[in-house]
C-alpha cells in the first residue's frame, strides 16, 4: 500500500497522457488530468511559502545566527502576502486584478521585486568579466577554438559586426562578421546544440519510461 | 582599510551626491508621491545588492531577505488568486467566489464536474501534509500524480518535438541547387550541419571505445561542441551586460537625473 | 588594493576588473553613445512575418519572464506590441510565470494604452494573466483555452456569449494566427514550441534572453519562424520598426538601441580583459620554460 498506490497513480496518469496522444477520445481525460496538475502546481506554491515561513520562524525562535535577517524576510513575506491577498489599493476590491494599477502589489513589483531581481542578475556581468580575465586561457587547441568563437560572437553582436560587413563589396558581403556570426549560429552551433538536444530528448524519454514503469522511484524517497 | 569603512565611505559619497542632485532639483523629492518614493526605494535596494561586489555585508543581506520574502509572497498570492480561486473553487463551488469576491464566473457547473474537482482538492491537501512527519506517505500520492503527469506529457512531447523533429531537420539533401545551379555555400552549410550533428553525437557515444572512425568523428565533435560553448559564452556575456546596463541606466537617469 | 606580486597573482584585486566593467558601461551611458543597427536576416524574417499578418489577426502574446531578466526581453515585448498594434492585430496576453503578470500590466499601461488609445480592452486585446502549471497550461490551452483561463486578469469570465467580444470564436490555441513568445527560461519559448506550435501546427516567433538563445536555434526555422536573441536582437528589431514606421523614432521606442553603446563598450572591455589575462599567462609560461634546465 505504502509503495503500490503512488506507483499505480504514476503509472495510470502517465499512461492516460501518452494514450491521449494516440487515441483522440481520451483527450478529454488528458485535459482534466492536466488541469488537476495545474491546480496542484498552485498548491506547490503554497507549500513553498509555508516552508519558508516555517524555516525562518524556527530560526527566529532559536535565535540562531542571523535571525534578524530571518525577521526581515518574514516581515517582507507576511506584509506582501496580506497586502496581496487583500488586493490593497486596487480598483474593484477583491474582484479586481491582483496586480492592477494602483495596487500595493504592483508598487512592490515595480520598485522592490524589479530592482532586486535585475540587480542580482546584473552582478553576474562583473563575475563573468572577472572569471574571463582569470580563467579563460588558451591552454589547448580546443580552448582556443572556444575563445575565437566567443570573440567573433562578442564583436558580431555589436554594431561593429554590421559596420565591418558594410565596408565589403556586395560580392564579398558573406565574409563580413555579421554574416559570419549568422552562419556560426545557424550551422556549427545549431549542429552542436541539436546533438545535445537529441541526447537530452533520449534521456527524458527513457527517464519518463523508468518513472512510469516503476524502475525509478527516487521521487518516493527510495534509492535508485 | 577595513571593509566596513570602505562601505561607509561609498555610502556617504552616494548620499552626498544624491543630496547635491536633490538640492539642484535634478532628483525628485522622495516624499513627493508614491512613484518618487518608489524610485528612491529601488535605488537603495539596487545599491544594497551591488554592495555584494565588495563582499557579503549587512546591506546586501537585508536586501536579499526582503527580495526572498517578497518573491515567495507574490508567488503565493498569484497562485491563490489566479489558479486556486477561479480554477479550483470556480469548479467546486463557483457561488463562493461570485458572492465573496464579486468574480464573474459561470454558475451552471454540473454536480458531476463539482465532484470531479474534489480530486485535485484532495491531492492538493495531501501535498500540504508534507509538513507533518507522518504525512510524507500521504503527500507521496499527490507527488506521484505530478510525476506521472510530467512523465506522460514529456514522453510524447520530447519524442515528437525534440527527437524526431530534430532528426527530420537534420536530414536534408547534401547537394543544394538554386535555380538549377549548384550552390556551393548552401551545400557547405548543409554538409557542415549534418556532419556536425553526427560528430557531436559520436562524442557522446560511450558504448564503444572511441578509436578509428568513431574516434576521429568524436574529435571533430569536440570542436563543434567547443564552438557551441564559445558562442554560449559570448551570448551569456551579452545577456549579463544588458542587465547591468539597465540597472546603471536606472540609477543615472531615473534616480540621479543625469541622463 | 594590493599590487604586490606578479601580475598573474593579482587575483585578490578582482575589484579592479569590476571598476573597468562599471566604467565601460557608465561612460557610454553618460555620453549617450548609440549606433545604427544592421538587422540580420533572421530579425528581418520575424519582422516580415508580422508585416504579413492580415488586419485583425489573432496573436497570442506569451510573456514568460520576470523582473530579473526584463531589461533584456522587455524591449522585445514592447517592440512586438507596438508592431502588432500598428498592424491592428487582436492581442491575447498571458503568462506562465507568476511574476509575469506584472510585466503584462506594465506593457499594457506603458505601451498599448498610452500609445494606442484606440485599442479597447476586451475588444482588441485581453490580459488573461497568469496560470500555474507550466507546460500543463499550454497542453490544456491547445485543446481548450478557456478551461485553463476561466477568467482574465480582472476576473471577468472568458466563457459565454455575454463575455468579452475578443474571446468569441476562440476555443483553443489553434484559433491563433501567430504565437509570440517572449521568454527568459523555463517555461518559455521552448515549451510553446514543443506543446503548442509543433502539435498544433501554429506559426510561432519569439524573443529570448541571450543565455538561452543558442539552445533554441535548432528549432529555427523548422519549428519556429524566427528568434530575437538578447538585447542585440531587440535593437535590430527596433531599428527595422523605426525605418518602417518613422513615427516610432522616439526615446521610449528605442530602449534597446540606446543600450547598445554601453553594451558594445562592455563587450570590448571583456575582450580586452581576456586578451590581457592570456598575455600574462603566455608570458609566465615562456618564463617558466626559460627557467627549466
Amino acid at each position: 500500500m505504502h509503495r503500490a498506490v503512488p506507483f499505480a497513480i504514476t503509472f495510470v496518469t502517465a499512461c492516460v497522457l501518452i494514450c491521449a496522444a494516440l487515441v483522440p477520445p481520451v483527450e478529454s481525460i488528458r485535459e482534466e488530468f492536466t488541469l488537476f496538475f495545474d491546480i496542484l502546481a498552485a498548491f506547490a506554491f503554497l507549500l513553498g511559502g509555508a516552508s519558508l515561513l516555517g524555516q525562518h520562524a524556527a530560526k527566529i525562535h532559536r535565535q540562531a545566527k542571523g535571525w534578524a535577517y530571518s525577521a526581515v524576510c518574514l516581515v517582507s513575506f507576511l506584509t506582501t502576502l496580506v497586502l496581496g491577498l487583500l488586493k490593497t489599493g486596487g480598483e474593484g476590491g477583491l474582484g479586481g486584478s491582483v496586480t492592477g494599477e494602483g495596487t500595493v502589489l504592483a508598487w512592490i513589483y515595480e520598485y522592490v521585486l524589479g530592482p532586486c531581481g535585475a540587480t542580482i542578475m546584473s552582478l553576474l556581468a562583473f563575475y563573468v568579466a572577472s572569471a574571463s580575465f582569470r580563467a579563460f586561457r588558451v591552454r589547448t587547441v580546443e580552448a582556443t577554438v572556444m575563445l575565437v568563437t566567443a570573440f567573433v560572437v562578442l564583436v558580431g553582436r555589436t554594431f561593429l559586426g554590421g559596420l565591418i560587413s558594410a565596408w565589403l563589396p556586395p560580392s564579398l558581403e558573406w565574409l563580413g562578421i555579421a554574416n559570419g556570426v549568422q552562419w556560426i549560429m545557424s550551422v556549427p552551433i545549431t549542429a552542436g546544440n541539436r546533438a545535445i538536444m537529441i541526447g537530452v530528448a533520449l534521456g527524458i524519454i527513457s527517464t519518463s519510461l523508468k518513472v512510469m514503469l516503476g524502475i525509478d522511484r527516487t521521487y518516493l524517497g527510495e534509492d535508485a | 582599510m577595513t571593509r566596513r569603512l570602505a562601505i561607509a565611505i561609498f555610502a556617504l559619497t552616494l548620499l552626498l551626491l544624491a543630496l547635491i542632485r536633490a538640492s539642484t532639483g535634478a532628483m525628485s523629492n522622495p516624499f513627493a508621491d508614491e512613484q518618487a518614493l518608489g524610485v528612491w526605494v529601488s535605488a537603495a535596494l539596487t545599491l544594497c545588492m551591488l554592495s555584494f561586489l565588495y563582499g557579503d555585508n549587512p546591506f546586501f543581506k537585508f536586501a536579499e531577505n526582503v527580495f526572498v520574502g517578497v518573491s515567495a509572497a507574490c508567488w503565493m498570492v498569484m497562485a491563490f488568486w489566479r489558479a486556486l480561486v477561479p480554477n479550483l473553487l470556480g469548479n467546486l463551488a463557483p457561488e463562493v467566489p461570485v458572492a465573496l469576491f464579486g468574480m464573474d464566473l459561470p454558475l451552471d457547473v454540473g454536480v458531476g464536474r463539482r465532484l470531479l474537482y474534489v480530486v485535485p482538492l484532495l491531492l492538493g491537501l495531501m501535498l500540504l501534509t508534507r509538513f507533518h512527519p507522518r504525512g510524507r506517505a500521504i503527500s507521496a500520492w499527490a507527488l506521484a500524480f505530478i510525476i506521472g503527469t510530467t512523465a506522460g506529457l514529456r514522453f510524447v512531447t520530447y519524442l515528437g518535438s525534440d527527437f524526431l523533429a530534430q532528426i527530420h531537420n537534420t536530414i536534408q539533401p547534401l547537394v543544394v541547387l538554386r535555380d538549377g545551379a549548384f550552390d556551393a555555400r548552401a551545400t557547405l552549410s548543409v554538409v557542415v550541419l549534418t556532419a556536425g550533428v553526427l560528430c557531436a553525437m559520436a562524442y557522446f557515444y560511450f558504448s564503444r571505445e572511441q578509436k578509428g572512425l568513431l574516434g576521429a568523428a568524436s574529435r571533430v565533435g569536440i570542436w563543434i561542441l567547443m564552438i557551441t560553448f564559445g558562442a554560449s559564452f559570448g551570448y551569456t556575456v551579452m545577456g549579463r551586460v544588458a542587465l547591468l546596463v539597465a540597472r546603471m541606466e536606472f540609477l543615472l537617469r531615473d534616480w540621479l537625473g543625469f541622463l | 588594493m594590493s599590487w604586490r606580486g606578479r601580475p598573474w597573482q593579482w587575483e585578490t584585486d578582482r575589484r579592479l576588473v569590476y571598476v573597468i566593467m562599471l566604467l565601460s558601461v557608465v561612460g557610454p551611458l553618460i555620453w549617450r553613445i548609440s549606433f545604427r543597427e544592421h538587422p540580420s536576416p533572421m530579425v528581418q524574417e520575424i519582422f516580415d512575418a508580422i508585416e504579413a499578418l492580415p488586419p485583425d489577426a489573432r496573436v497570442l502574446m506569451a510573456y514568460d519572464f520576470d523582473p530579473s531578466t526584463d531589461p533584456e526581453v522587455k524591449p522585445m515585448g514592447d517592440a512586438f506590441t507596438r508592431h502588432l498594434a500598428l498592424r491592428r492585430a487582436k492581442l491575447f496576453y498571458l503568462t506562465l510565470w507568476p511574476l509575469g503578470q506584472g510585466e503584462i500590466d506594465q506593457v499594457l499601461r506603458r505601451v498599448l494604452l498610452a500609445e494606442f488609445p484606440e485599442y479597447r480592452y476586451g475588444t482588441d486585446f485581453v490580459n488573461l494573466g497568469f496560470m500555474s502549471g507550466n507546460e500543463g497550461v499550454i497542453a490544456v490551452a491547445l485543446t481548450d483555452l478557456k478551461k485553463g483561463f476561466t477568467t482574465d486578469a480582472f476576473n471577468a469570465s472568458t466563457a459565454g456569449d455575454n463575455g468579452m467580444p475578443i474571446m468569441r470564436g476562440i476555443d483553443n490555441l489553434r484559433n491563433m494566427d501567430l504565437i509570440v513568445s517572449v521568454a527568459s527560461g523555463y517555461p518559455g519559448l521552448r515549451e510553446w514550441i514543443q506543446y503548442a506550435a509543433v502539435p498544433g501546427r501554429i506559426p510561432i516567433i519569439g524573443g529570448a534572453v541571450a543565455v538561452m538563445s543558442p539552445e533554441l536555434f535548432p528549432y529555427v526555422p523548422g519549428q519556429c519562424k524566427g528568434l530575437l536573441a538578447g538585447i542585440k536582437g531587440a535593437a535590430e528589431y527596433e531599428q527595422l520598426l523605426i525605418e518602417r514606421y518613422p513615427q516610432l523614432d522616439r526615446p521610449e521606442a528605442r530602449t534597446a538601441l540606446d543600450r547598445m553603446g554601453p553594451q558594445t563598450a562592455a563587450h570590448f572591455a571583456i575582450m580586452a580583459l581576456i586578451v590581457l589575462g592570456n598575455a600574462m599567462y603566455l608570458l609566465e609560461r615562456r618564463r617558466e620554460r626559460g627557467r627549466r634546465p
